[in-house]
C-alpha cells in the first residue's frame, strides 16, 4: 500500500502517563506541524490508515485497542510510540498491565523514547509518508 | 438541450469535481498559515481521497442498503446542481427550467441522505450527529426559502438562471436593500449547510461537538472518498452560487468558448476569494454553542423576511 503524501491516524492511549500525548499535541502544533508532511489525527478508526498506540497495554484497554484494530479498513499499520509501548518500560511488571503493545496487536513501527521527542516522531512519520 | 449546452454542463462538472476539493485544501491552508503553521499542501484532499478509493470497504454489521448508497446519492445531488445551476454561463442544460427552489431540494436530498445513513449506523454518535444535523437543516431551510423569495420578487419567478441573469443585466438591483439583506440570510445558510464556524468544526475530534464529522465515522475507503469529495462539491456550489448572486461578473451569458473561458476564470477567482474570506473568518471565531445555533439561524430568517418586506414596499 503506497501511503506517499496521506496518512490518517487514530490515537489509542492504552494505559499512558500522559508524557507522549504531550508530545504527540506538539507533533501537530505550530512548531513541529506534522500535517505539511500530509499527516492527520482523525476521531475514527474507520478513518485511520495506521494507529499510533501510547503506554503499556493495561488490563482494561487491551480488548478496545483490539476491536480498534479490527474496526479499521485494510491496509492498517500500528505504531508504538514510547518506551512503554514497546516493553512496558517503568510499568513493567505492574499489577494492571497486561503487555506491551506488541503483544496484543501486530506493531509496524516502534518508536523509542520516554517520551520520544517530537522530531524523532515526525521523521517516523515520514517514513510511511515519504515526504 | 442541444450539444452545446450539454457540453457546458459537463465543463462545470468537471470544474466542481476537481475543484471542490482544492477549494477544500486552500482553506485549510490559509488556516494553518494564519495559526502559525506551514499547513498541508493545497491538493491534500486531492491525495486523501486517491489513497481512500484503495482502501478497504468496512460496513457496519447492523447496517442497510441506506448506508451503502448514501454517499453516492450525496455526489450525485451535488453532481446534478454542479451541471444545471449558473455557475460558469448562463446556458447551462435546462436553463428555463432551473428552479431555485428544485435546486436548494436536490442538495437537501444529499444531506438527508447523509443523516439516515448515520442513523442506519446504529451507533450513538450517528443518531446524535443525525439528530442534530436534521434540527440545524430544519431551522435553516425556512430562511433559505424566504431568501429565495425576496431574490426572485423583482422578477416574478423563481428561476435561477433568470435571477442571475437579472443581476448580470442591471447590476443597480444588485445593491437594492432586498437583495442585500437576502444575500446576508444566504451567508449564514450557506455557513450552516456547509458545516463551517461558527455552527461546526470540521477539523474537530471531539464526538461530543461534532454535527456532520459524526455523521460519517463509519465511512471508510471508497465510501470515505464518496462522501469528501461530495461534501467538498457541495462547498464549492453554494460558494459559486453566492457569489454570482453577489456580482455576477464576468459569467458567460453564451456558451461561446471564449465566453467560458471568461466565465471559468471569473467564478475560479470570486470562489477563491470567498473561500480565503470565509477561512479568515473561521480563525477568528469560536464554534457557537448548540443552544445558541438556533438564535443565529433565526436571525438569518429574519434578515430574510425583511428582505422581502422590504422589496414589497420598495415597489
Amino acid at each position: 500500500m503506497n501511503l506517499r503524501h496521506s496518512l490518517q491516524l487514530r490515537h489509542v492511549d492504552a494505559g499512558s502517563c500522559n508524557g507522549c500525548e504531550i508530545e504527540i499535541g506538539s507533533v501537530f502544533g505550530p512548531v513541529y506541524d506534522a500535517e505539511r508532511i500530509g499527516a492527520r489525527l482523525v476521531a475514527s478508526p474507520r478513518h485511520a490508515d495506521a494507529l499510533l498506540v501510547t503506554g503499556p497495554v493495561t488490563h482494561n484497554m487491551a480488548s478496545p485497542l483490539e476491536r480498534t484494530y479490527l474496526a479499521m479498513p485494510e491496509p492498517r499499520l500500528v505504531i508504538a510510540l514510547g518506551d512503554c509501548a514497546r516493553d512496558c518500560g517503568v510499568f513493567s511488571g505492574g499489577y494492571a498491565v497486561a503487555g506491551a503493545v506488541a503483544d496484543v496487536v501486530p506493531v509496524d513501527l516502534e518508536i523509542p523514547g520516554c517520551p520520544p521527542h517530537p522530531d524523532e516522531i515526525v521523521s517516523a512519520l515520514r517514513r510511511f509518508t515519504n515526504r | 438541450m442541444n450539444l452545446a449546452s450539454l457540453l457546458v454542463g459537463a465543463v462545470q462538472l468537471a470544474l466542481v469535481v476537481l475543484g471542490g476539493p482544492l477549494l477544500l485544501g486552500l482553506m485549510r491552508v490559509v488556516r494553518s498559515r494564519l495559526e502559525g503553521r506551514v499547513g498541508p499542501p493545497v491538493s491534500q484532499p486531492w491525495r486523501d481521497i486517491a489513497k481512500l478509493a484503495r482502501k478497504q470497504r468496512t460496513r457496519p454489521s447492523e447496517s442497510s442498503w441506506i448506508f451503502a448508497v448514501a454517499p453516492l446519492v450525496l455526489v450525485a445531488t451535488a453532481a446534478t446542481v454542479a451541471v444545471l445551476a449558473p455557475l460558469v454561463t448562463l446556458a447551462p442544460p435546462l436553463a428555463s427550467s432551473t428552479d431555485f427552489i428544485a435546486v436548494i431540494f436536490v442538495l437537501l436530498v444529499g444531506s438527508v441522505a447523509l443523516a439516515l445513513a448515520a442513523l442506519d449506523t446504529a451507533t450513538a454518535f450517528g443518531g446524535m450527529g443525525a439528530s442534530r444535523a436534521l434540527t440545524i437543516g430544519a431551522l435553516v431551510e425556512p430562511a433559505l426559502l424566504v431568501a429565495v423569495l425576496a431574490l426572485s420578487m423583482p422578477l416574478h419567478s423563481t428561476n435561477l438562471i433568470a435571477i442571475v441573469a437579472n443581476g448580470s443585466r442591471h447590476a443597480s438591483t444588485l445593491l437594492g436593500p432586498s437583495h442585500l439583506l437576502a444575500l446576508c440570510s444566504f451567508i449564514v445558510v450557506i455557513l450552516a449547510e456547509s458545516g463551517r464556524l461558527p455552527v461546526d468544526n470540521p477539523s474537530t475530534h471531539l464526538e461530543l461537538t461534532m454535527i456532520y464529522e459524526a455523521l460519517i465515522l463509519e465511512y471508510s475507503g471508497p465510501d470515505l472518498a464518496a462522501v469528501t469529495l461530495g461534501e467538498s462539491m457541495r462547498l464549492a456550489i453554494w460558494l459559486g452560487l453566492f457569489v454570482n448572486l453577489v456580482a455576477p461578473v464576468g459569467i458567460a451569458a453564451t456558451a461561446h468558448p471564449l465566453a467560458l473561458v471568461v466565465g471559468l476564470v471569473a467564478l475560479t477567482l470570486k470562489v477563491v476569494v470567498v473561500g480565503i474570506v470565509v477561512a479568515i473568518f473561521e480563525v477568528t471565531t469560536a464554534k457557537l454553542r448548540l443552544f445558541r445555533l438556533p438564535e443565529l439561524l433565526a436571525g438569518g430568517f429574519i434578515l430574510a423576511v425583511l428582505g422581502v418586506v422590504t422589496g414589497a414596499v420598495m415597489r
